[in-house]
């Protein structure tokens, strides 16, 4: 989908859906229920031995990172987390522990989590002092325009079929964007999962199939894995052109800034099934700012808004998690291992209003060089400023609300976007004009 | 009020002036977006179609246009597959364009039939499309009284386009307007919502998943006359939340008669396989096509009695009242949502599901 004005994101994926698995048919794939019984086929690589019935979190068509708990709880997993009634409980439980005339700004790092508080309406449960900050944790919102126009480029080639996830389509370059150029011809198709690409691959022997990766570390195993089969299998038309990202020198880029205002942070539920809950570590220790892990749920952010809270009144400072059920303090391992063997850390990467950030992006390692698609194509590679006007930066720092740029709402809309912030539904401004474009204090009548 | 919140105010309303502009279409050239039903269609509607068209009877933007006390009405289908689990693209045809007459309020009377086919479209798929076409077009009482018949080379469509007119008489009981929404109406769905869409994305097979949906493709001339019957005049409004779904079938209405509305969400009937597949690909229901679905707009006083008839009509049993119009903020669809916040419904934007009808 385009992930369009509505819908999360299945693009970035930090969104995660619970579903059972039904069958297992054999090479890393299992056959997988959804919460309405439809099936589906998941590469189950990484979560270690799997049994018809267990319960797995499923991103973007890979089952990165782990298992929920209890898989008997599984079917009602969603509606138990979205309960009207609790969200009052914990809401009034909210207004009791801040202190008045206390402003507290807590900035929620996962666009997933953008997405979740605009889409359930979240934000209008909590108290007027206490302020959601929309982090830089869309990887959609980060990529800058230089890597769009490459995009353009290879899809151009004659021959090539682009594939890339919906939201990357309606993406800005400095020359247009994927949904233009396949207009103007070039073969650009949407994937919902890398796998999806390189079944194109397989389908189109006399093609080059590119498969145009963004994410954090919660995609970046589901390409590792679709890489390691397409190099085991021998798909030679198949390659990557990797735009991987990794969370924590973001964040510390962030935390560096001089004109951050933060008490506090919702840290990223589904990069941490891969990553754990220690590299978060730092904030506390570094910066004395405190980090609660949040599941995706409505129930779980107003809880780990509570939490954060609680930390701030009791004047603790730490990494707490709130999405256990899920995320394991040291990550997962086979995860963490396939992203060691098929990627390496680039010296540095552009971040879109961020600049570059030393180490923060992932390429193919040497040894899958002949899947990587910026050796295989001729890339321009030409760095592209970021527009004037648009103030995405600010807005992925914290710095500005999203209504506070210069161009928000008017110059720079969903339908016609400036500034990526703007294209993904996790976008923290895509997200703000979609769903919270209206004053909170006026009373519909 | 806070400096911070006059100013964000001030910002919003800055944004809603820029919405209300006339909509100029300044794209380069047409994107799958331009057929989708939402922004960039209406986009192209108001800022192309319009300024050269426009005359009385377009300007109202209804399903069908009025002459004479006539309803007429065109739609192209151009489906893909061609079959898909609880129709195909002949039925679709002969609904669609039916419930376009129903919903102006018009009693279908006949159709005309276009087909622009494929060379090598085997004589067997077109045999069983001209037999759906035949027994929709029976089921929902309309004649078939014209025709046409192109080919084109193979590559240049995909198996079979078919365009249907259509054309109805008005029905005095009926006194429906796009523009006459007034705040304390209720708003009604005729069925549960998203089936169509659904299925024929599930039927693509694209997304290696199944689940037991199936179009909800069916004449809704039946329920228009129940509720016309119930109703009467205190029925202000219908439309067929085809493309773009209910979501956009609620906008276009809040903007033409410029009144706010609020939808629970948890009102909103979603059948758990759709609610599903939906969540999975990380579509909201909401925004997906319908073939047989109907949203109305009626009075308060006779709100009622028109859900008891609606829910009588074949198809429409799990019809449900699922908000109501509001003042303010004009123009805008709000959600309650079924976790208790609220939030803004928009049109939809860009195209999450091409070629679904």
């Amino acid at each position: 989908m385009s992930c369009t004005s509505d819908t999360h994101c299945i693009t970035c994926s930090d969104e995660g859906v619970s579903m059972r698995v039904i069958e297992l048919l054999g090479d890393g794939i299992a056959c997988c229920a959804g919460a309405d019984g439809a099936p589906a086929e998941v590469m189950v690589d990484l979560v270690g031995p799997v049994e018809p019935g267990d319960t797995l979190l499923v991103h973007a068509g890979g089952c990165s990172p782990n298992r929920g708990r209890g898989a008997a709880a599984a079917m009602k997993y969603v509606d138990e987390y979205r309960d009207a009634e609790l969200g009052r409980v914990l809401a009034g439980e909210i207004v009791a522990i801040v202190e008045p005339g206390r402003e507290y700004k807590i900035m929620e790092v996962c666009g997933g989590h953008t997405h979740t508080i605009y889409k359930y309406g979240v934000d209008d449960l909590l108290p007027a002092n206490v302020e959601l900050v929309h982090g830089p944790g869309c990887p959609v919102c980060v990529i800058p325009m230089g890597r769009v126009d490459d995009a353009i480029s290879v899809a151009h080639i004659p021959g090539v079929i682009f594939t890339c996830f919906g939201d990357m389509m309606r993406v800005p370059g400095g020359s247009g964007t994927l949904l233009e150029a396949k207009a103007r011809g070039a073969d650009v198709r949407m994937v919902y999962s890398p796998l999806d690409a390189l079944r194109i691959a397989r389908e189109n022997p006399d093609r080059e199939v590119v498969f145009f990766a963004v994410g954090f570390e919660t995609t970046a195993p589901s390409t590792a894995l679709t890489l390691k089969r397409a190099k085991a299998e021998g798909t030679p038309n198949f390659s990557c052109f990797s735009n991987h990202v990794t969370i924590v020198p973001p964040l510390r880029a962030l935390l560096e800034s001089p004109d951050l205002r933060l008490d506090g942070f919702v840290g990223p539920g589904h990069v941490s099934t891969v990553v754990g809950a220690r590299p978060f570590e730092f904030i506390p220790a570094d910066y004395g700012k405190p980090v609660v892990i949040s599941g995706f749920e409505p129930l779980d952010l107003l809880q780990s808004v509570y939490m954060v809270l609680r930390q701030l009144v009791e004047g603790r400072c730490e990494v707490e998690n709130q999405y256990a059920r899920v995320v394991p303090a040291d990550g997962n391992p086979a995860a963490l291992a396939v992203l060691e063997e098929v990627f390496e850390l680039r010296p540095h990467f552009e971040w879109r209003g961020l600049g570059f950030i030393s180490h923060s992006g992932l390429k193919l390692s040497a040894a899958y060089a002949e899947l990587d698609a910026e050796l295989r194509f001729e890339i321009p590679g030409v760095r592209v400023a970021d527009p004037k006007a648009c103030q995405c930066g600010e807005v992925l720092k914290g710095v500005i609300k999203p209504w506070e740029c210069k161009v928000f709402g008017t110059a720079c809309t969903p339908e016609r976007p400036i500034g990526t912030c703007m294209v993904s539904s996790e976008g923290a401004c895509a997200a703000y004009y979609n769903y919270g474009r209206f004053a909170r204090e006026r009373e519909v009548v | 009020m806070s400096e911070t919140t006059t100013r964000e105010s001030e910002a919003l309303a800055l944004i809603e002036r820029v919405r209300a502009r006339p909509a100029k279409f300044k794209d380069a050239q047409i994107t799958m977006a331009h057929g989708a039903g939402g922004k960039a269609t209406q986009t192209l509607v108001a800022g192309l179609f319009l300024p050269a068209f426009g005359g009385e009877a377009l300007r109202e933007l209804g399903d069908a246009g009025i002459v004479d006390g006539l309803a007429l009405t065109t739609d192209s289908f151009v489906v893909k597959p061609i079959r898909f689990p609880g129709g195909s693209i002949g039925e679709l045809a002969v609904n669609g364009t039916v419930n376009d007459l129903a919903v102006a309020g018009a009693r279908p009377l006949a159709l005309t039939l276009s087909f622009v086919l494929e060379e090598g479209l085997s004589a067997e798929d077109l045999r069983a499309e001209v037999e759906a076409i035949a027994s929709a077009a029976a089921a929902a009482g309309v004649e078939i009284v014209a025709g046409d018949t192109k080919v084109v080379e193979r590559g240049r469509c995909d198996s079979m386009y078919v365009t249907t007119t259509g054309l109805g008489r008005l029905d005095p009981r009926a006194s429906l307007s796009t523009g006459s929404l007034k705040p304390g109406d209720k708003i009604l769905v005729s069925g549960p919502i998203g089936e169509h869409g659904t299925a024929v994305m599930l039927a693509r097979g694209e997304f290696e998943l199944e689940a037991p949906v199936e179009s909800d493709t069916r004449s809704l001339w039946p329920a228009v006359d129940a509720l016309l019957d119930a109703a009467g005049p205190s029925l202000r409004c219908l439309r067929d939340a085809t493309r773009g779904g209910v979501a956009s079938a609620l906008n276009e209405r809040a903007q033409a008669s410029a009144v706010a509305m609020v939808v629970r969400e948890a009102a909103v009937p979603v059948r758990p396989p759709v609610a599903g597949a939906c969540e999975i690909l990380g579509i909201d229901p909401m925004y997906v096509a319908n073939e047989g679905v109907l949203v109305a707009f009626v009075a308060p006083e006779a709100a009622a009695d028109a859900l008891a008839a609606l829910a009588s009509a074949p198809g429409c049993e799990a019809a449900a009242e699922i908000g109501e119009v509001k003042t303010d903020p004009p123009g805008m669809v709000l959600v309650e949502t079924a976790f208790g916040g609220r939030r803004v419904m928009d049109l939809l934007v860009g195209d999450p599901l091409p070629r679904i009808c």
